[in-house]
Parts: C-alpha cells; sequence; structure tokens
C-alpha cells in the first residue's frame, strides 16, 4: 500500500482491507511506515513482544590500529576520519555496510549494534501484526524496514503498510512485493504524486493498480491519467464526514459503515485477478 | 534572516497549502521546497525557472561482465541483497537496492566492479510572482535525498543573504527521518502542522520531539481542527503542558481543495475563515520569531 502523497489514505485502506479478509484468510499485516506508523491505533492489535533493531557500526580496536587511514578511504559516506593518532567515527553517517571491519589491514574494526528503533510483535484474531518505530533523532529508516521484513510469513497474505514518497524507504517497503496498491486524491497534488509512485512501481517491475479516495473532490485528472497510462482504478471511496470522524477517534470504515466489507473483498478479488 | 521549516510527522495535514500561502503574505523572503522526493509547492507558486542544477548523491556499482568470473564473493559481502545471481549464472547488481558503499569492488578477486557517478536529481533557481524559489526533483527511488535537502538550502541562504532577505521559508517532507532533520537543522523555527486525529496527534508528538532533539523550537499549527473538537481540546492541552505555542487553528473548508485545484495560493483565492486564520498565523509567528531574536 503506497501512495507518494501523504495523506491520501494508505493506512485507511490497508487496515480496511487487512480487517476484511482476516475471517475468512490467514493475514499477516505489516507496518513499514516506521518513521511514523500509525496501523496500530486503527487495528488494535494485542502487542505482546518488543524487540530493539540495531545498525552494526564500526568500533575501533585501539591495541591493533595502526592510524594508516584504510578504514576513512574505503568509507562511502565520511563516517571515519583517522587523525595521527586518533580514529573518528561518525554513527549518525554510517549505513553499516561494514566494507571499514572487512577491509581493514589489521583487523583493527569490530562492529557493535547501535539501536536505530525497535519492532514490536502482536495478534489481533488470527491477523498477525508487526510494526517498526524508528527511534527519535536517527535518519536511517531502511535497515529497520528491512528488519520487519525478515518477518515475512509467505504462508499468509501479507499487506505492507508503505511510508509516503518515493526514495529509499519506500523502495525498501515496497521491494519483492506480488502487487502494490497506491492510495491517492483526484487533487493536482494527488496526481502529481501519483505520476512519482507510478514510475517508482514501474522501476520495481510490480504491477499496480489505483484507489482514489475522497473521490468526489477535486477534479477528474487523475482518471484521466489512470485511463491513459492504462492503470486500473479499482475502487474509489467519496468523501463522507463521518468516515473522516471515525479516522480521526482511531475507528476503521468497515466499523462505521459495515457494507463497506464487500467493497473491499471485491477489490482483493480485483487485486488476485 | 530567519530561517521557518515547516513540517508535520504525517503527511497530508496542510503543508503545502500553508507555505504557499506564507509566500503570498511574507515580503522579502526565498522559498524552499525540501520535500525532494514528491514535490508540490511549484504547483501553487508557478515558477519559471532560470537555472538547473544536476545531482549527485553518490555512486553505484556496475559489474563489467566480460571481466567477471561469477565467483561470487561480492554476493556474500553485499548487506543491501544488491548483487545477484540470474538464472544464466551471471552476477548482476540491482542499482535501485545498491546504496554506494563499494565494498563489492574492493573484494573482487579480478576487480571486475567499478564504481560510477550516479546522478540522482536536479535542483533549480526559479523566479515566481511571490519572489525566488529554490526547488529540487529527488531520481525515481533514489536515495540521499538529506543531501539534496542540504544542497536546495544552502542554495536559498545564499540567495538570501545576497538579497538581505529577512525569511527563509522552507516547506519539509513528511516523517522525521533522514530529509526531514537535513530540511530541520539550523532552523530558527519549525512550524509543526497536525490534524485532530489521533494518526495526526500520535505523529505530532513524535516530529516535535524529533525538533527539540535537535535543539529546534516548535510551534504549532492545528489544521482542520473542527473536524473533532476532542480531539482539538486534547491537543491544546497538550501543547500548554509542554509549552509549544499554538498559533493557528484552520477550520475545514471545502474552498481549501478548490484552490489547490486552480493552483492558486489560499489566501490569495478566497477570504474567508481558512484564510484568515493562516494570516492570523503568520502574526503570532514573526512575533515569535522577533522574540528568539531578543532572546539570543
Amino acid at each position: 500500500m503506497a501512495s507518494g502523497k501523504g495523506g491520501t489514505g494508505k493506512t485507511t485502506v490497508a487496515v480496511n482491507l487487512a480487517l476484511s479478509l482476516e475471517s475468512n484468510q490467514a493475514v499477516q499485516f505489516l507496518d513499514c511506515d516506521v518513521e511514523e506508523p500509525n496501523a496500530h491505533i486503527f487495528l488494535k492489535p494485542h502487542l505482546r513482544q518488543s524487540e530493539p533493531v540495531f545498525l552494526p557500526i564500526p568500533e575501533v580496536i585501539e591495541e591493533k590500529c595502526n592510524y594508516c587511514g584504510k578504514c576513512a578511504e574505503v568509507c562511502a559516506y565520511n563516517a571515519i576520519a583517522v587523525l595521527k593518532d586518533n580514529v573518528l567515527i561518525f554513527p549518525e553517517l554510517c549505513h553499516g555496510c561494514g566494507g571499514c571491519s572487512l577491509l581493514c589491514p589489521e583487523k583493527a574494526i569490530k562492529e557493535k549494534g547501535k539501536k536505530i528503533g525497535f519492532m514490536e510483535f502482536g495478534s489481533l484474531n488470527s491477523l498477525q501484526f508487526i510494526h517498526g518505530k524508528l527511534d527519535i533523532g536517527e535518519a536511517m529508516s531502511p535497515p529497520l524496514i528491512r528488519a520487519v521484513k525478515k518477518h515475512l510469513n509467505t504462508t499468509r497474505t501479507i499487506i505492507i503498510d508503505v511510508p509516503p514518497g518515493t526514495s529509499c524507504p519506500v523502495i525498501e517497503a515496497v521491494k519483492g512485493s506480488d502487487f502494490c496498491l497506491l492510495v491517492t486524491e483526484p487533487t493536482p497534488f494527488g496526481l502529481n504524486d501519483l505520476r512519482l509512485a507510478v514510475e517508482t512501481i514501474k522501476q520495481l517491475k510490480i504491477p499496480c493498480g489505483v484507489i482514489i479516495n475522497r473521490a468526489d473532490i477535486g477534479d477528474r485528472q487523475v482518471e484521466d491519467y489512470c485511463q491513459k497510462e492504462n492503470i486500473p482504478v479499482l475502487m474509489t471511496i467519496p468523501f463522507d464526514r463521518n468516515i473522516a470522524v471515525a479516522y480521526s477517534e482511531g475507528i476503521s470504515i468497515i466499523e462505521t459503515q459495515p457494507e463497506y466489507e464487500r467493497k473491499f473483498l471485491e477489490l482483493f478479488e480485483k487485486i488476485k485477478k | 534572516m530567519k530561517q521557518l521549516v515547516i513540517i508535520s510527522g504525517k503527511g497530508g495535514t496542510g503543508k503545502t497549502i500553508i507555505s504557499a500561502s506564507f509566500a503570498t503574505l511574507i515580503q522579502r523572503k526565498v522559498m524552499v521546497d525540501c520535500d525532494v522526493d514528491a514535490a508540490n509547492l511549484f504547483l501553487l507558486l508557478h515558477p519559471e525557472t532560470q537555472e538547473t542544477h544536476q545531482f549527485s548523491g553518490g555512486m553505484k556499482a556496475r559489474i563489467r561482465p566480460e571481466e567477471c568470473t561469477a565467483c561470487g564473493e561480492c554476493i556474500d559481502v553485499c548487506r543491501f541483497s544488491a548483487v545477484k545471481n540470474t538464472e544464466e549464472q551471471e552476477v548482476t547488481i540491482d542499482p535501485i537496492s545498491c546504496e554506494g558503499c563499494a565494498v563489492c569492488s574492493y573484494i573482487c578477486p579480478v576487480e571486475a566492479i567499478e564504481m560510477e557517478k550516479n546522478i540522482s536529481g536536479e535542483w533549480f533557481i526559479s523566479q515566481t510572482k511571490y519572489g525566488p524559489f529554490v526547488h529540487a526533483r529527488l531520481g525515481i527511488g533514489e536515495e540521499n535525498s538529506g543531501k539534496l535537502v542540504a544542497e536546495v538550502r544552502k542554495k536559498a541562504k545564499e540567495i538570501a543573504e545576497k538579497n538581505n532577505l529577512d525569511f527563509v521559508i522552507i516547506d519539509g517532507p513528511p516523517g522525521i527521518g533522514c530529509p526531514v532533520i537535513a530540511s530541520l537543522s539550523g532552523t530558527n523555527m519549525a512550524l509543526v502542522v497536525t490534524e485532530p486525529t489521533i494518526s495526526g496527534i500520535h505523529d505530532m508528538e513524535r516530529v516535535i520531539q524529533m525538533a527539540h532533539h535537535f535543539g529546534i523550537q516548535t510551534a504549532c499549527c492545528l489544521n482542520k481542527y473542527d473536524l473533532n473538537l476532542r480531539n482539538t481540546e486534547q491537543i491544546e492541552k497538550w501543547c500548554q503542558r509542554n509549552s509549544i505555542p499554538l498559533v493557528g487553528k484552520i477550520p475545514f473548508a471545502p474552498v481549501v481543495t478548490e484552490s489547490m485545484v486552480q493552483g492558486i495560493p489560499l489566501t490569495e483565492f478566497t477570504k474567508n475563515s481558512a484564510s484568515q486564520a493562516i494570516i492570523n498565523m503568520w502574526q503570532e509567528l514573526q512575533k515569535l520569531l522577533i522574540k528568539e531574536n531578543t532572546q539570543q
């Protein structure tokens, strides 16, 4: 579930699809919007277990280091500086590639874990739930997204909530999926960001379809674009103040309007085809 | 010169609508769009681009197939799962997954991997009827958006200093990660735009904590406040408890969407309670920014 533009309703669609499917089949829900995860607010899973996630960063073994400078030379992210008799490490720039420790001629660098966030595991009836939460002040979300996705349970139907945008965290979250649903709104901002999202998904060679949320606001340009680009519009959700108010309270659509359950099941049938 | 960044944590709360309205209200300023992977401010400011610059965020690895012996050592060392064996027993690098660490190129026993500079975006200096505008476009699926944000901000600051402008107004990206940190660092204040929803509250708390973590003062704006008055009250109390000035409360109004469809900043498009709330908010922010000056 991706979108380009934020606030279009990714989490709403992901949550309602998961709740609609959950009674008939095994579902796993992964919230990969680790900077601002929100799905738990609506799903209210019973969270059982928490696990920290670490990024491997270098640590110099002083006795072995001869300050040759090889580690600083190979680090592509300027995360290491070697002085005459000191090595400075900048953990916030480190991507955890392991190059410095692997290539140090003196074997003077080992790796230690730096905590960047945590995962929580839980369930709601038969639905399995996992989300990642980036620690405040940490810059890099892709390693945390990778950690969450290590827990993919491929025996289940997996729904992944993706962060907004089109850059590396989005790629990390979408990669490997069988299908990508793009949630948008019929406005110039929605259209502009949908275009970017479609280009991104095309690069990943993943089939996609569009959901137009608040379909009766704005203009017709999103529909025209989808038609021209041959991207199926799989569902439209009209603007409804009741849905907006329920959303504001952390309540899913199908809780307030049960007839939507059928629509989400139809959506899933269309995706399967 | 003061730098104000507009952020939100949660996407779609109204950052860009507010930024564009500020463009119409503030006289001596440069506008900046730091949401480089889904930029929208240009849709309201209609820039005429004067300069286009290429941006290279880093390197990507490439295998020279004629030299590769398919030994697979590079596959083992890549932590980003970017090196793969194809069905034809060829080793290839997926440029989308490659983070440019170059470990594969160092480890390759036959030196068959080279690192290439990767053009990952463009940034622009433009003119608009509201004054200068610096913006960018990150290539599809690229990384290092933080670096591109830093580049754009450096340019905007130069323009402000050279022309003796009073303000740099920065439209920031959603989230709390790398591009947000780059948009925020070194600014005088962050305006956090939220909405009276449980998700909005959750994300606002995280983004304000993040700003404070980096020592940046915050002010809060509550958009569509009348959609849920109970949550609005909760946010008001939270702001009070945490000594965060609540500088604006904007009512929900369908005309906001209409102004966006027409491509006109709200404050220029209409005079109503929503646009008036933004005008009042800028007055409040100005006072805070001046106060910050005397404190320094």
